[in-house]
């Protein structure tokens, strides 16, 4: 028996939660010295206190500590004047010192918010807390089916990540988004990826793993009043997987309700090849940290200006950006979305300051190029244009010296790294034909080729004059403005 | 005998200013006597002859080059073998460590090379520092100066016994319970627990973070004062380091003086369970105290009878943690095959010996969800009510007296299979070590019973860690005057001449 995703949510009530894990932009690690640059040599940033060895202690990475207040700020948080680190403790290969130097019960960030658009609605998702931890070294595992530890022939462990600062984002349970549960459990992410973004506290790059999310999913059949038993989702590296685990977990757990039977408290791993997920370690055969206050380490007590200068140092935050330029571009919330979702809001914004209208920016970068960026698997902003190229394209098409199709040469010439527009226009000859005499020529062939379409235009039926555009714009190479050519074909035929 | 190794580090270090002997004559000289007794003694592990001489024609040609030199330049030091040390091997007295040869050098050795003092070796331990005779090392045991039969008290028993037997003038010890002033006391010898944070703990491998504490040894009070001023001091790389200057101990080991000065004695720290000898002879030293002038009153510390077991939960809980890295994947032994899981579980359980096994299995249980608030957290609100004690007592004294452990040296084997017996013996030292303040173990003289040496136990409150020094070199200088010899000398187990 298959419950279908709108079945599914016909009876129950989709409630779902996220554990963000963001690694942070800091040049050292969170407690030594060592570079925090992505792939390196295997274990060639490690030093005694990152490899754990005998003897060694940590010291606390200042700048992390503020990092992490400048998202607790931009999250509505309160910051704590007084918290310490803790111990987690539990054997792993990866964990030098088998235990994690992190936060339990005294985070540094509690009690926020993050107001989240999702088809024209805001939608406020609590944060319950936002603390500092240092990341594990990364295992991987050789030989076995599944590319996990067991029935692994043997493992190869690279420290280098072990150390980097990790911050990680707890929201509380967001209840009541029924059908939209998973699309504004991605918004969430993408719309937390782009806060941390312009706070310039971390690259947020999910491929490479300095952005993680588990997905926690709970369903109750509506009317109820207590929440139904809660499925955690590891694994989730790219937006559309948060969207799809969600979704995948609504219809299994749904589909496990109807049958009768009750959703086990686990930890389960999405496939990103089939979209779903299957059963992890369960929390009932889950460990013990023991954890306990760090005693290496003194407790964290930010000076209370210290955290006032650093609220004074945030730089827009998303909700007076998008108040600023909803007004300023004359946008719907709608439309505002489509620009956060695309990613597209900087380099919008940037190519309007350099000197295009809203609108045209607006175009170029939700069409053509978003087209490109998506065929590419980037994100726009990873495009090889820059916003100033844009801008100059734009100009050039209101100024009628290229039209759309020749822009869009002029973007793939760009983007192919010939040079900058102006060179790209030069070198591929792209300029629009704009001497009437050499477009009358290609004019006076069209009509002398068709004589019955001519015949047509001059009964009236003016709109048969395209054939004759057309057949110009080819002639020409498509470096023809078409509506001028239009005009010189009526001037000749009447 | 050499009469270079009966000499104070203080007369050495005179004497090779004075260009009358050389650093390679006086290192020559330790070494030759490591040779001659310490397959008795078995106070080092690791002898490093070699990076020794070396060191010491370094520092002699420095001299010769008219170079600025400290005070310790030249004098050899005896390391405890838990700091890390480049080019000698770091075992912690644990097989989960044999010939582990760590990267990088501990601050505090880092200091004295640089000093100029000479690392002669490392010296046995207990394992992990668990245990105060060296019976729980992993090597072997090692022996009393005084009788070669008996404990020297533990864990940094090897440092002690080293001193004790003209083996080296200084060593580097940790004390965690009571780790350097019960053996200093139990070997005739001085040791100081300087206040927590003022020495350096990078490169000390761990065996309870908020306790651990490096000091020195020395067979005078002055010479102990001499390797606590150049080991301490602020070190960026331990967060609880206290960046504030080092406290005048060379200058007060130099002005022993106690008139005026108000010296509580704590009640709690006497009464069942002490030896009838050790009593008398700290009830002398309190009456010397007093008749060179100190103002003596009792002071009642009425939570200290609480300390041995708050300890006794907070360090195996912290050592749990800290142990928790020796499982065979990066350094040090690896025992078995299979998966990750049986090769951890093997080497913890081929390389802990029994009382490092206890002790995490103590400390794990402490932490467990469910069991947490009731012991880890009950036994930190009773550190806080110690610390209130001492606050309290020294709103009243500006130091406090006991004996630094209830008695002599104990026979080798006598309480090695009865830890509570065992873990009596840090009864006097464990509330120093409970609130993070200083306390000295000096010698007091010979228990009647059985002819070896009490120590007397001062305490001070943090950062007052020269009070001890004033307060020990008034009481040895007194008592040296009154037996007319260091009491050392008397040490019957080894020959010195």
């Amino acid at each position: 028996m298959t419950v279908t995703y709108e079945e599914a949510l016909q009876k129950y009530e989709p409630v779902f939660g996220l554990e963000t894990h963001v690694e942070l932009g800091t040049t050292t690690k969170m407690f030594c010295g060592c570079p925090t640059t992505f792939g390196a040599e295997p274990n060639s940033h490690v030093c005694p206190v990152c490899l754990g060895l005998p003897g060694s202690l940590p010291v606390t990475n200042r700048v992390a500590i503020e990092y992490t207040i400048k998202i607790g700020l931009a999250l509505n948080c309160s910051i704590a004047s007084w918290c310490r680190f803790a111990r987690k403790n539990y054997f792993y290969p990866d964990m030098p010192k088998n235990f994690q130097i992190s936060q339990y019960d005294e985070p540094l960030c509690v009690d926020g918010y993050l107001d989240v658009l999702v088809g024209g609605k805001t939608v406020r998702v609590g944060i319950e807390r936002v603390h500092l931890e240092e990341d594990t070294g990364k295992s991987l595992h050789i030989g076995g089916a599944t590319g996990r530890i067991q029935g692994a022939d043997y493992s190869l462990v690279d420290y280098n990540r072990a150390g980097i600062p990790l911050v990680e984002i707890v929201t509380r349970p967001v209840p009541g988004t029924g059908f939209l549960a998973p699309e504004v459990a991605r918004a969430y992410v993408t719309q937390l990826r782009d806060l941390l973004r312009s706070l310039g506290v971390s690259d947020v790059r999910m491929e490479e793993g300095s952005l993680r999310c588990d997905v926690n999913t709970s369903l109750s059949p509506y009317g109820s009043d207590v929440w139904g038993t809660r499925t955690e989702t590891k694994n989730v590296n790219s937006l559309r997987s948060v969207e799809r685990a969600v979704r995948s977990e609504i219809s299994r757990q749904a589909e496990v309700l109807d049958s009768g039977g009750r959703v086990i408290q686990e930890t389960r791993h999405f496939h990103e090849d089939t979209g779903t997920t299957t059963s992890g370690r369960s929390k009932e055969e889950a460990q013990d940290y023991r954890y306990f206050p760090e005693p290496d380490l003194v407790p964290v007590a930010p000076p209370r200006d210290w955290v006032e200068s650093i609220a004074a140092s945030l730089p827009e935050l998303p909700a007076a950006r998008r108040a600023r330029l909803m007004s300023a571009w004359s946008l719907s919330e709608l439309e505002f979305e489509a620009l956060q979702n695309a990613g597209a809001l900087d380099v919008v914004e940037a190519t309007v300051a350099a000197g295009a209208s809203p609108a045209d920016a607006r175009k170029w970068w939700l069409g053509e190029l978003a087209r490109r960026a998506n065929d590419a698997g980037i994100d726009v902003s990873e495009l090889p244009i820059t916003p100033a190229d844009v801008a100059r394209i734009s100009e050039l098409v209101a100024a009628g010296s290229l039209n759309d199709r020749l822009a869009r040469q002029v973007i793939e010439g760009v983007l192919d790294e010939e040079g900058t527009p102006d060179e790209v226009v030069a070198a591929r000859g792209l300029a629009v034909v704009s001497d009437d005499s050499a477009l009358l020529s290609a004019i006076d062939e069209a009509i002398a080729a068709n004589p019955d379409v001519v015949a047509r235009i001059r009964d009236g039926k003016v709109q048969a004059a395209g054939v004759l555009v057309g057949a110009v714009m080819k002639a020409t190479r498509g470096k023809a403005d078409a509506a001028r050519v239009r005009d010189l074909i009526m001037e000749r035929l009447s | 005998m050499n009469e270079l190794i009966t000499m104070t580090a203080a007369e050495l270090s005179a004497a090779m200013s004075a260009g009358e002997v050389s650093a390679a004559d006086v290192t020559e000289a330790h070494l030759d006597r490591i040779t001659a007794v310490d397959d008795r003694v078995k106070a080092f592990l690791h002898v490093g002859a070699d990076d020794a001489r070396a060191q010491a024609r370094e520092v002699d040609a420095m001299r010769a080059a008219g170079e600025p030199l400290g005070p310790l330049a030249g004098v050899p030091v005896a390391v405890k073998d838990l700091f890390t040390t480049i080019g000698m091997p770091t075992t912690c007295g644990s097989k989960i460590l044999e010939g582990w040869h760590p990267p990088y050098e501990s601050t505090i050795t880092q200091r004295l090379r640089k000093a100029g003092a000479i690392l002669l070796g490392k010296t046995n331990m207990d394992e992990f520092a668990m245990g105060s005779s060296t019976e729980n090392s992993g090597y072997w045991t090692t022996r009393n100066p005084w009788d070669l039969a008996r404990v020297p008290g533990g864990s940094s028993g090897g440092s002690a016994a080293a001193v004790a037997a003209y083996e080296a003038p200084l060593a580097l010890g940790t004390d965690t319970g009571g780790s350097i002033r019960q053996p200093a006391s139990v070997c005739g010898i001085v040791g100081t627990k300087p206040t927590y944070g003022g020495s350096s703990r990078y490169g000390v491998v761990a065996f309870a973070s908020s306790l651990d504490t490096p000091g020195p040894f020395g067979r005078t009070v002055l010479d102990a004062a001499l390797l606590h001023e150049v080991m301490s001091g602020h070190d960026p790389m331990d967060s609880t380091s206290i960046d504030a200057p080092v406290p005048p101990v060379v200058e007060a080991a130099r002005h022993g003086d106690v008139a005026g000065l108000r010296i509580g004695v704590v009640s709690e720290l006497a009464g069942d369970g002490y030896q009838p000898g050790v009593v008398a002879r700290f009830t002398e030293a309190v009456e010397l105290l007093e008749s060179l002038g100190a103002k003596v009153t009792e002071i009642s510390c009425p939570h200290f009878k609480y300390a041995l077991p708050a300890y006794y939960l907070i360090a195996p809980s912290e050592a749990s943690s800290n142990l928790a890295r020796f499982d065979g994947m990066r350094y040090g032994l690896r025992v078995g095959g299979g998966s990750a899981e049986e090769v951890m579980a093997a080497t913890r359980e081929t390389g802990f010996g029994a009382e490092v096994k206890r002790r995490i299995m103590l400390g794990t249980y402490a932490l467990s969800s469910g069991y947490y608030d009731a012991y880890y957290g009950k036994a930190q609100q009773v550190r806080t009510l110690i610390i209130q004690d001492f606050d309290a007592a020294f709103g009243q004294v500006d130091v406090l007296v006991s004996p630094s452990t209830p008695t002599t040296a104990f026979p080798i084997g006598e309480r090695a299979d009865d830890p509570m017996a065992m873990y009596l013996a840090d009864l006097c030292t464990i509330p120093t070590d409970l609130a993070g303040n200083a306390a000295i173990s000096v010698p007091c003289g010979l228990a009647d019973e059985d002819g070896l040496p009490a120590g007397l136990q001062v305490m001070a409150p943090p950062l007052a860690d020269d009070r001890l020094y004033r307060v020990g070199a008034a009481v040895e200088a007194a008592f040296t005057e009154r037996w007319g010899h260091p009491l050392l000398t008397e040490a019957k187990g080894l020959s010195v001449r």
